[in-house]
């Protein structure tokens, strides 16, 4: 426990630290978003049709770019070696870090998404769906990008890699996301899209810590 | 009492073929120093022994077993001091420290880091992040995990005495000498010549194409 501990203050430090980095995907996300009133035109119909799906690309892409933070430090400073060889569970390790990077660069993400939902136009019951979406489906970006991640720390410029390997995984999630706004839009029932989304990510809780560990380890073998 | 070992063990790394069929054991109290012109293979022995690559053949034995086996016992056990200090550079030595110490169960408190930093000169210095320190000061708060991890048994050292100065170095060599007469075992690459009064089996590796 006192190692989950110590890694999890350890890497908000480092969160704090480097915050710059940090707020450079967030700028991002709005800068996106905010682009679409602009260049689609501010008529409420086109942009309530458009937001759910504008927001969650925007999503994808922006914690895509933060992503590689989670081992790339480690992994050039020789932090992951000993991790390694640490005698804990590098699962539950893998896990520890994947929510250090969630709550660092994600949440914040989801906090700013009332201003975005206003920019676009989206209705209140849009809006409490796309949060229930983004709430879900976002830790199964970080989870499943861990595993990506694990495995291109080793290459140099893995970053468009990253994306490429990444952006095809997420159409699932992205499909699923979109229609239970939509379906909000419209007042119908969304709860069976959520349970979904909600499935993927029991799975991916379930599976992906082990994945992220053997990935580190064939990185650093 | 036979504390690390190898049996017939191969590495090749991309197209090339590193070593094959090296054998030897490490006896508590011994120090292996592990030879070899530049890309002959040191480094990635070293690491074929700590468990992050598996040898094409052969294997790695801690105290008779597997070190596949018996990965919790052999990682307590164990320190490594790679190329790569394991430090964050954003972060201070003290927490760099806390952090390494609270990851492998090192029951040091703050108070006793403070106390194996200052033994390496390094005073005051604490509490500026890593990256602000000199190359050689980096390696100091790397090398204090080898003070600070006081139930380990078997060191493995990939060029401890890079960037060091004269004064660290001799301080190492003294904290060799101590772990060794305490039963503990190395194993070691050095371009540097060990200290004299060190007694070693040193162990050829050849550059092969």
């Amino acid at each position: 426990m006192s190692a989950i501990r110590a890694l999890l203050y350890r890497e908000f430090a480092l969160a704090y630290r480097q915050r710059s980095e940090l707020l450079q995907p967030l700028i991002f996300f709005v800068m996106v978003i905010s682009l679409f009133p602009l260049a689609v035109g501010p008529a409420p119909q086109t942009l309530q049709m458009i937001g759910p799906g504008v927001i969650w690309v925007a999503a994808i892409l922006s914690s895509l770019m933060g992503l590689e933070r989670m081992f790339r430090d480690d992994y050039h400073d020789g932090s992951l070696e000993q991790l390694l060889i640490s005698s804990r569970s590098l699962s539950l390790l893998s896990l520890t870090k994947v929510l250090a990077h969630w709550l660092s660069s994600i949440v914040p993400l989801i906090v700013l998404s009332p201003l975005l939902a206003l920019f676009l136009h989206l209705s209140v019951e849009m809006y409490w769906a796309l949060l229930a979406t983004l709430l879900l489906g976002t830790p199964v970006i970080s989870l499943v990008g861990a595993i990506a991640v694990g495995l291109t720390v080793g290459l140099s410029r893995g970053g468009v890699l990253l994306a490429l390997l990444l952006v095809p995984v997420f159409i699932p999630l992205l499909i699923f996301a979109t229609s239970a706004v939509n379906a909000a839009a419209m007042q119908l029932p969304y709860t069976g899209h959520l349970a979904i989304i909600a499935a993927m990510l029991l799975l991916a809780l379930a599976l992906a810590p082990f994945a992220i560990a053997y990935a580190l380890r064939v990185s650093l073998s | 009492m036979v504390v690390l070992s190898a049996h017939n063990l191969s590495l090749v790394k991309g197209e090339r073929l590193l070593f094959e069929q090296i054998n030897f054991s490490v006896n508590a109290g011994n120090l292996l120093y592990i030879t070899g012109p530049n890309g002959a293979g040191k480094t990635s022995l070293l690491r074929t022994l700590c468990g992050f690559s598996q040898g094409e053949h052969g294997e790695v034995r801690f105290l008779q077993q597997n070190i596949q086996d018996c990965a919790p016992l052999f990682q307590q056990k164990l320190v490594y001091f790679g190329h790569k200090a394991g430090l964050n550079a954003q972060l201070s030595a003290l927490e760099n420290l806390v952090f390494w110490c609270r990851l492998h169960a090192v029951a040091a408190q703050e108070t006793d880091i403070y106390a194996v930093l200052a033994d390496l000169n390094l005073l005051g210095l604490e509490d500026i992040a890593v990256s602000k320190l000199s190359a050689g000061q980096q390696r100091r708060v790397a090398l204090a995990r080898l003070w600070l991890k006081q139930q380990a048994n078997l060191w493995i050292l990939d060029e401890p005495f890079t960037a060091l100065d004269k004064q660290g170095i001799a301080l190492l060599n003294t904290k060799m000498l101590a772990f060794l007469n305490a039963g503990g075992a190395i194993v070691t690459t050095s371009h540097q010549a060990l200290s004299p009064q060190q007694k070693y089996q040193e162990l050829h590796l050849e550059y092969r194409w």
